[in-house]
């Protein structure tokens, strides 16, 4: 098993539940075009894929670094729209959309970076305030500039050729699947990110990785042994920032519409606050299983509620409360027991259940 | 004399975050009498003082005041009891008027009429700066006038134990005369103090008893007068003899 | 011996006048400032003092909101990121609260000043439970402050859709506070003149308790230094709730009256301000009463003026007003000391 060691950067799931979890979500997204046709299905698993990657880049920044910000969302946009209007107009090939998620990445960099220097040296809150005021802004410039971005309507764009739902290389169904591209971009944007989740793994593994821990509990002492911290922080940011423009363009290519709410929304950026929490701060396998169980929860927690609801049909408050479109209520819930009690999220759960005796996970972040 | 002590320190242990500070004092600090904490920077002075006032709640030992435990008391409580406390950092509020800071020193005053008059000439009989800047802010005050009033503050009240932190840090040799003087009037009055110091020329002017501590223990207790006459105890406990500060 | 007392080492010799209290009206100046270059920039007298008039208004609303969250933030060091939802509740206690008064057919005027007083109720006691339940539990510890509050308004926020709905609901003005007054050719809303004096009362209210009460003077000892506070014998935890709780019914006043503002009511409003009145605490000084009035003001007048003058930078008129103070401040207008 030396390989598998080498290849997640020693950083195991040491836990026979979670590592048990993983194999299956790791298999079951891999096959999902053969298990479950249907569009729906086939949009919350690539859904679930790209909020894998962006709440892991999330992360970084916030489990591995302990920065809060609230301009994550910015990032994931800034991929989105590159990739669509680069594909509107330069036209819809590969090398459009090479050109897009670059200029994307860049912008993405020199954002961050200027976020970065400017305000990493204040007050964390400090920081998460001002991102919450410039991610804000950036929406509105988003929805102004409606010649350049389709403003409130967004964009409408196609795929380049190889991944566009028509193309179809098999004239025969494959196990049962007849292959087209719509297949086929599922298994690019799956490539992907298991690729950009492996780098990462590699990142917060490393020596830069460890300097960011010790700044995430005391930068005092870590600025003490002579780690320039906001160096190391504004890195991470774009670091983080970087990986969360990928996904966007992703969502881009899956989606092949790009609008404000798809990307920009507050809603999305809650949306991933939650699942780092749930799944589990500073342990990057928890945006994994974070992402699972909340994309699996969006969709179909609504349909429980909904049977729940009709249940309390007759009690009026009641009712109300298991409403399905109130099924964030209970996710908030879930979200501030875990802040309390859970810490370290379903991951850091799972990782205890295994060896009470063992010493408590190192990476997690210690909140209290 | 079979009276207990007014302020009693026993086996107090005092961790801050992975660091052990105190380990095991043992103290008696008696009523009416001015007591002396010696010792070197990082002995745990500080931290006693602290302790004392549930600043920095020991993790084990025993402190009891007036016969009742104060240990694990919250500080506002304790401080309700009658201790007052003077730290090294003096604590004043800058954006306030003196006049605002003793007002909130004075915790049965409502407003600055309700201030003990005959405290309040004292106060300014023997610090007269306070009077004259009474109404500035108190952050714009020289070190050595921000010590007195920290000092008056602590005694615009009657208070039955005044812990003191380093007083004479930093001042002056004329302020620290005044300090002298007006903390020997406090004494003339029978006021229980605590006082840490590293000024042994002041310290032995005003201290009855005197206690050394090292490494977060007390490591010699006596009266002050035997300590200030042996040269070579001083030398021993404190590396210097009289007359020298550190 | 008096000679050897004076004090050698003070500041100012002693032989000067006693030096006077120098207050920092230059962010008075400037916010003056701002106000007379708008009326070349503007042109018209009539625009001018619509727009002024509008400016002050959504300012002072803003800081009837933003008031109590500098406060809790200076005294305790917590940020509630999810002050909005007190905004909120306020908003849709008062349509209730209108509805019911339309029902019984109450004066108008009467209705505005209940729907005020039962929001300012509502949002106080929620406060207290969202002081013990959510923000106590967190003291000190920033990260999970953020989390947890933010959570906190997520929670308040659906809890609002699950009693009113989650479609927007109208707030109409009652009929004694619509229409405007001319003045010299400028149409002057009388909604907009009962909500600044609203406001007006808010910040003298505060003013006054903060600079002549004992009450006023603990808060603003502890903003600076609550340790000491509490060795000086106060239950500075006390203080603090009752502080919060005070801070969540001014945001559910300020809820009441933007409400109003706008004429109609959604459960987002809580998000949307908080924005907003994050950026007005930056720029007045966290723990600054006097700083978040004038930052206040500053944005709101900047919003009005910017909106008339140039739509498209109306946006990011907070943005790059916050940018700019903080260039000039980096603490903020007042910063609070010994921070």
């Amino acid at each position: 098993m030396k390989w598998l060691q080498r290849l997640l950067s020693q950083d195991l799931p040491r836990s026979p539940l979670l590592a048990l979890a993983l194999l299956l979500t790791f298999l079951v997204l891999a096959l999902a075009p053969f298990l479950f046709g249907g569009a729906k299905s086939m949009s919350v698993a690539a859904k679930i894929l790209i909020f894998m990657l962006l709440v892991a880049s999330y992360d970084l920044l916030l489990g591995y670094t302990g920065i809060v910000s609230f301009a994550h969302t910015m990032f994931f946009g800034i991929g989105a729209y590159g990739v669509a209007i680069a594909s509107l107009r330069l036209g819809e090939s590969w090398g459009a959309l090479a050109g897009g998620l670059g200029l994307a990445l860049l912008l993405s960099m020199l954002l961050s970076l200027a976020m970065g220097l400017l305000s990493l040296r204040v007050r964390a809150i400090f920081f998460a305030m001002i991102t919450l005021a410039v991610a804000s802004a950036f929406q509105t410039l988003v929805s102004q500039l409606s010649d350049f971005t389709g403003g409130e309507d967004g964009l409408t764009f196609r795929n380049p050729f190889g991944i566009s739902p028509s193309y179809q290389p098999f004239e025969s169904a494959v196990f049962g699947l007849l292959i087209d591209g719509r297949a086929l971009g599922y298994w690019l944007i799956y490539g992907v990110v298991l690729l950009m989740f492996l780098v990462l793994l590699r990142i917060v593994n490393s020596p830069f990785g460890r300097v960011l821990q010790a700044i995430r509990e005391n930068d005092f002492r870590a600025e003490a042994l002579g780690y320039r911290t906001v160096a190391y922080r504004t890195v991470s940011n774009v670091l983080s920032a970087m990986f969360a423009c990928v996904a966007g363009a992703l969502l881009a290519l899956w989606l092949r519409y790009v609008g404000p709410d798809t990307t920009l929304s507050f809603e999305i950026m809650l949306d991933v606050l939650l699942i780092v929490v749930i799944g589990g701060m500073g342990t990057l396998y928890g945006s994994i299983i974070g992402s699972v169980v909340f994309v699996l929860a969006q969709n179909y927690l609504q349909d429980l509620l909904r049977f729940a609801a009709k249940a309390f049909n007759a009690v009026p408050l009641l009712s109300d409360l298991v409403n399905p479109d109130r099924w964030l209520l209970w996710m908030g819930l879930l979200f501030v027991l875990s802040v309390y009690y859970f810490p370290s999220g379903i991951v850091g759960r799972l990782r205890r259940i295994r060896m009470p005796a063992a010493k408590s996970d190192a990476t997690a972040p210690p909140l209290s | 004399m079979v009276t207990q002590a007014l302020l009693r320190l026993r086996g107090v242990q005092t961790h801050i975050g992975a660091y052990h500070i105190l380990h095991g004092v043992e103290l008696d600090v008696p009523e009416g009498e001015v007591t002396v904490l010696l010792g070197r920077n990082g002995a745990g002075k500080t931290t006693t003082l602290r302790s004392i006032m549930g600043l920095c709640p020991a993790s084990a030992g025993s402190i009891h005041f007036k016969q009742q435990s104060i240990h694990g008391m919250g500080t506002a409580e304790i401080a309700r009891l009658g201790i007052a406390y003077v730290p090294e950092s003096m604590g004043i509020f800058g954006d306030l008027t003196v006049q605002e800071n003793m007002l909130l020193a004075a915790r049965s005053a409502a407003h600055v009429r309700d201030l003990d008059a005959a405290r309040l000439a004292w106060i300014f009989g023997q610090f007269p700066a306070l009077r004259k800047f009474w109404l500035f802010p108190a952050g714009k005050l020289s070190g050595g006038q921000k010590q007195m009033l920290a000092i008056a503050r602590a005694i615009i009240e009657p208070r039955t134990l005044i812990l003191i932190d380093e007083p004479s840090k930093g001042l002056a040799p004329s302020m620290v005369r005044s300090l002298i003087e007006a903390l020997a009037a406090l004494k003339a009055q029978r006021t229980s103090l605590l006082l840490v110091e590293q000024n042994f020329r002041m310290a032995s002017v005003l201290g009855d008893h005197v206690a050394v501590m090292d490494e977060g223990r007390i490591v010699f207790r006596g009266a002050m007068a035997d300590l200030a006459a042996d040269a070579i105890l001083q030398r021993q406990l404190l590396g210097l003899s009289l007359g020298g500060a550190r | 011996m008096q000679e050897e007392l004076k004090p050698r080492d003070s500041v100012i010799a002693s032989d000067e006048a006693m030096p006077q209290l120098r207050f920092d009206a230059v962010p008075l100046m400037l916010l003056l400032g701002l106000v007379l270059l708008a009326i070349p920039a503007i042109g018209s007298t009539s625009s001018w003092i619509t727009l002024t008039v509008a400016g002050i208004t959504m300012g002072l609303i803003i800081f009837v909101i933003a008031s109590g969250l500098t406060l809790v933030f200076g005294l305790m060091d917590v940020l509630n990121f999810g002050h909005g939802v007190f905004i909120a509740l306020g908003a849709f206690v008062a349509t209730t609260v209108m509805s019911f008064a339309q029902a019984a057919a109450w004066d108008g005027f009467f209705s505005l000043l209940t729907a005020m007083l039962v929001a300012m109720l509502c949002a106080a006691a929620i406060g207290w439970l969202f002081e013990r339940l959510i923000v106590r539990p967190v003291y000190g510890l920033h990260l999970k402050q953020i989390l947890i509050t933010m959570g906190g308004m997520i929670i308040g926020e659906e809890l609002i859709k699950a009693i009113w709905g989650p479609l927007q609901i109208p707030l109409p003005l009652p009929e004694a506070l619509r229409g405007s007054w001319l003045l010299a050719d400028a149409a002057i809303e009388r909604y907009r003149i009962f909500a600044s004096l609203i406001g007006l009362l808010v910040f003298s209210g505060l003013a006054f308790t903060l600079s002549r009460t004992k009450l006023g003077l603990l808060i603003r000892a502890g903003v600076q230094d609550r340790s000491m506070v509490q060795a000086l014998g106060y239950r500075i935890d006390r203080l603090f709730v009752a502080v919060f709780v005070a801070g969540s019914a001014l945001a559910g006043l300020g809820g009441v009256l933007w409400g109003f503002y706008q004429q109609s009511v959604t459960a987002q409003i809580g998000a949307q301000v908080n924005v907003l009145i994050f950026i007005v605490i930056i720029i007045g000084g966290l723990g600054s009463t006097l700083g978040c009035f004038v930052g206040a003001l500053l944005v709101g007048l900047i919003a009005n003026y910017a909106g008339f003058l140039e739509p498209k930078i109306a946006l990011f008129s907070n943005i790059g007003l916050m940018v700019a103070v903080l260039l000039w401040r980096p603490q903020g207008l007042y910063p609070v000391s010994d921070r």
